[in-house]
């Protein structure tokens, strides 16, 4: 081969970088769309300190008012909100809870032992995913109301205990983060497969559990369609129903309304703000892993 | 009891180690069980059940005992029912609507994020995340202030920049009544749904691309490829397993819309019913007109549905999963 070069190859850029004009554009683009992103959740929180003719005034409010407090008033006189925002508390930390230790069981389960049908359970866990939620409506609604569970908070963190994403997620980690060897070597100890469970296989856990925790967390906090079926009272609302329930009225309040939408995303944007790395690594590990 | 008599005669196994080894045993099926009791009792059973109740004909308030097999007649009536026509019309052109930008506008955006951020990445993948893991309900909620006709912040905006010179004229002279008129329900719906999707689009897309070897793109450089032949046939082919995950998902996603068009343009589906959905319509089958028989035919049909556009997108984007970077 007579290929020679006349000259020396430029020092490639890392990833195929751009040229700054372009570059320039690029990084334009990118900053404007991250305002686009981000410029709704500015505005509920400006909304939320003004009163319902300020936000319909021409032009719109783009700065915070002052009428935070008669929004506050106006909120928990429509809706027990602070009740309905526990009721969102209580129903995530149960389904976190029980999802990070039954996911976490199973994961173990699948990934450290070999038995019988092993692969063929593990498949039908996956094949789970795959069944669309719409399917579920009707039957779901009406299996709660003969175990009598409508307007309880168990009818949606029960079902939701082992769910198949959690069990993918904690046996891709628990495989291949840690060894056999620790845990042969805690069964020649003398540990029973439980206590091997919990004193090895949890406290080395801590990234995944974070990542499922996180995602159960926000999911059941997010959770409308769920809550809707089952919930019937204003007592037992969940704080999405709450606000589905302000934005029913006749005459509503955007004000209050507005604060109401602003307590309920504000929980997730501190607990985003805290988490976010881990968050985004851990699900897109789970799903181009798949 | 004789076939024991002639048996050689079994070390003896203390309680103990009996008991190790029935737990050693057993152990995994045990850990393992409340992920399929849970599902037998809320995943599995369901389903036959709502199989089973697709074929009769209901009224739950009624009581078990006025159930009636009525053969395929839930069936029949629901494709004979042009509101479920319209239902699934509205779902196929809000699916389109706001899953084919979504992934339009990621794609470049991922590779725009890895080839030109470095330092920033995390901090800006993290915001264009940020709608993701925000409520439907309260992000929609927001959205209805933003799409108000006269006093909107998006038409305000809209009319301040159609009086820009230049470029104006890129831009309605009018205020549009994004709710208020049949035409602009969907797309204001769908604007919302890309919205909150395109940054987990993003993610999953700029994890795919930073697992593309980067000595690939070295050599393309070297031979001369510019950036955009670079995305052309190094980063779009390399991404083909990752777009099939992530289509497959918008996919089964977007033909379960709800939240988003029920919060927006009503639980009617607004003027027209032009964002009444599948699953909003068989919602209010059940909830409202209370034929739960009805409903599940209904959630049967668009099963079916989202079972066949599944398989056709695994034949289109499965095919060449083998080329990936794994």
């Amino acid at each position: 081969m007579a290929v020679t070069y006349t000259r020396p190859p430029a020092p490639a850029r890392e990833g195929g970088a751009l040229k700054p004009l372009g570059r320039g554009a690029a990084l334009l683009l990118l900053v404007a769309g991250a305002l686009l992103t981000v410029l709704p959740f500015y505005f509920m929180f400006v909304f939320a300190t003004h009163s319902r003719s300020e936000i319909f005034n021409l032009p719109p409010p783009a700065w915070f008012g002052d009428h935070t407090p008669q929004n506050y008033d106006s909120l928990l006189g429509r809706t027990p909100f602070w009740r309905n925002l526990w009721n969102s508390l209580y129903l995530a930390v149960m389904a976190t809870g029980t999802t990070l230790f039954f996911c976490s069981l199973a994961g173990y389960a699948f990934a450290m032992y070999n038995f019988r049908f092993r692969d063929g359970l593990f498949n039908v866990v996956l094949a789970t995913l795959l069944i669309p939620n719409a399917l579920n409506i009707v039957p779901f609604a009406l299996i709660m109301q003969a175990f009598g569970w409508i307007d309880t908070p168990r009818a949606l963190w029960v079902p939701g205990m082992a769910g198949a994403f959690g069990i993918f997620l904690m046996r891709q980690y628990i495989g291949s983060a840690i060894p056999r060897e620790l845990v042969e070597a805690a069964r020649i100890d003398g540990c029973s497969e439980f206590t091997i469970y919990r004193r090895i296989i949890v406290p080395l856990c801590g990234p995944a559990m974070a990542t499922l925790g996180l995602v159960t967390f926000i999911a059941s906090w997010n959770n409308f369609l769920g809550p809707l079926i089952i919930f019937r009272s204003a007592q037992t609302f969940t704080a999405p129903l709450a606000l589905r329930s302000l934005q029913g009225l006749v005459n509503t309040d955007w004000g209050a309304l507005m604060l109401g939408v602003g307590l309920t995303v504000l929980p997730l944007l501190v607990v985003f703000a805290l988490a976010s790395r881990q968050l985004i690594a851990g699900l897109t590990a789970g799903a181009t892993k798949g | 009891m004789q076939a024991s008599a002639t048996a050689p005669p079994r070390p003896k196994r203390s309680p103990a180690e009996r008991w190790e080894s029935f737990q050693r045993r057993y152990a995994p099926y045990i850990f393992i069980s409340p992920f399929f009791i849970l599902f037998l009792v809320f995943g599995l059973f369901p389903i036959v059940f709502s199989l089973y109740l697709s074929f009769h004909s209901w009224q739950p308030a009624a009581g078990l005992g006025s159930m009636k097999f009525i053969g395929w007649r839930n069936f029949t009536d629901n494709l004979t029912d042009p509101t479920f026509w319209q239902s699934l019309r509205n779902t196929g052109i809000l699916a389109l609507e706001s899953g084919v930008p979504q992934h339009l506008i990621a794609i470049p955006l991922a590779f725009a994020i890895h080839t030109s951020l470095k330092r920033v990445q995390g901090l800006v993948t993290a915001l264009y995340f940020l709608p993701y893991i925000t409520s439907v309900v309260a992000v929609s909620v927001i959205f209805v202030t933003l799409f108000s006709w006269q006093y909107g912040v998006l038409n305000v905006v809209l009319t301040g920049l159609h009086h820009l010179p230049l470029i104006g004229g890129l831009f309605p002279a009018e205020k549009i009544n994004w709710l208020g008129n049949r035409d602009f329900v969907q797309p204001a719906v769908a604007s919302v749904v890309v919205w909150r999707y395109v940054g987990w689009n993003t993610v999953l897309y700029l994890s795919g691309i930073q697992a593309i070897p980067s000595d690939l793109y070295e050599a393309a450089s070297v031979d001369g490829a510019t950036t955009g032949q670079q995305f052309r046939y190094i980063t779009l082919p390399l991404l083909r397993p990752i777009m099939f995950v992530a289509i497959t998902l918008t996919l089964i996603g977007n033909l379960q819309l709800f939240e988003e068009p029920y919060i927006i343009a009503g639980d009617s589906g607004g003027i027209g019913s032009v964002a009444l959905t599948t699953v909003m319509y068989m919602y209010r089958t059940y909830n409202f007109y209370g034929d739960a028989g009805l409903a599940a035919a209904m959630s049967w049909l668009l099963f079916i549905l989202i079972g066949a556009l599944t398989l056709v997108n695994n034949r289109i984007f499965g095919k060449s999963r083998l080329s990936g970077s794994d």
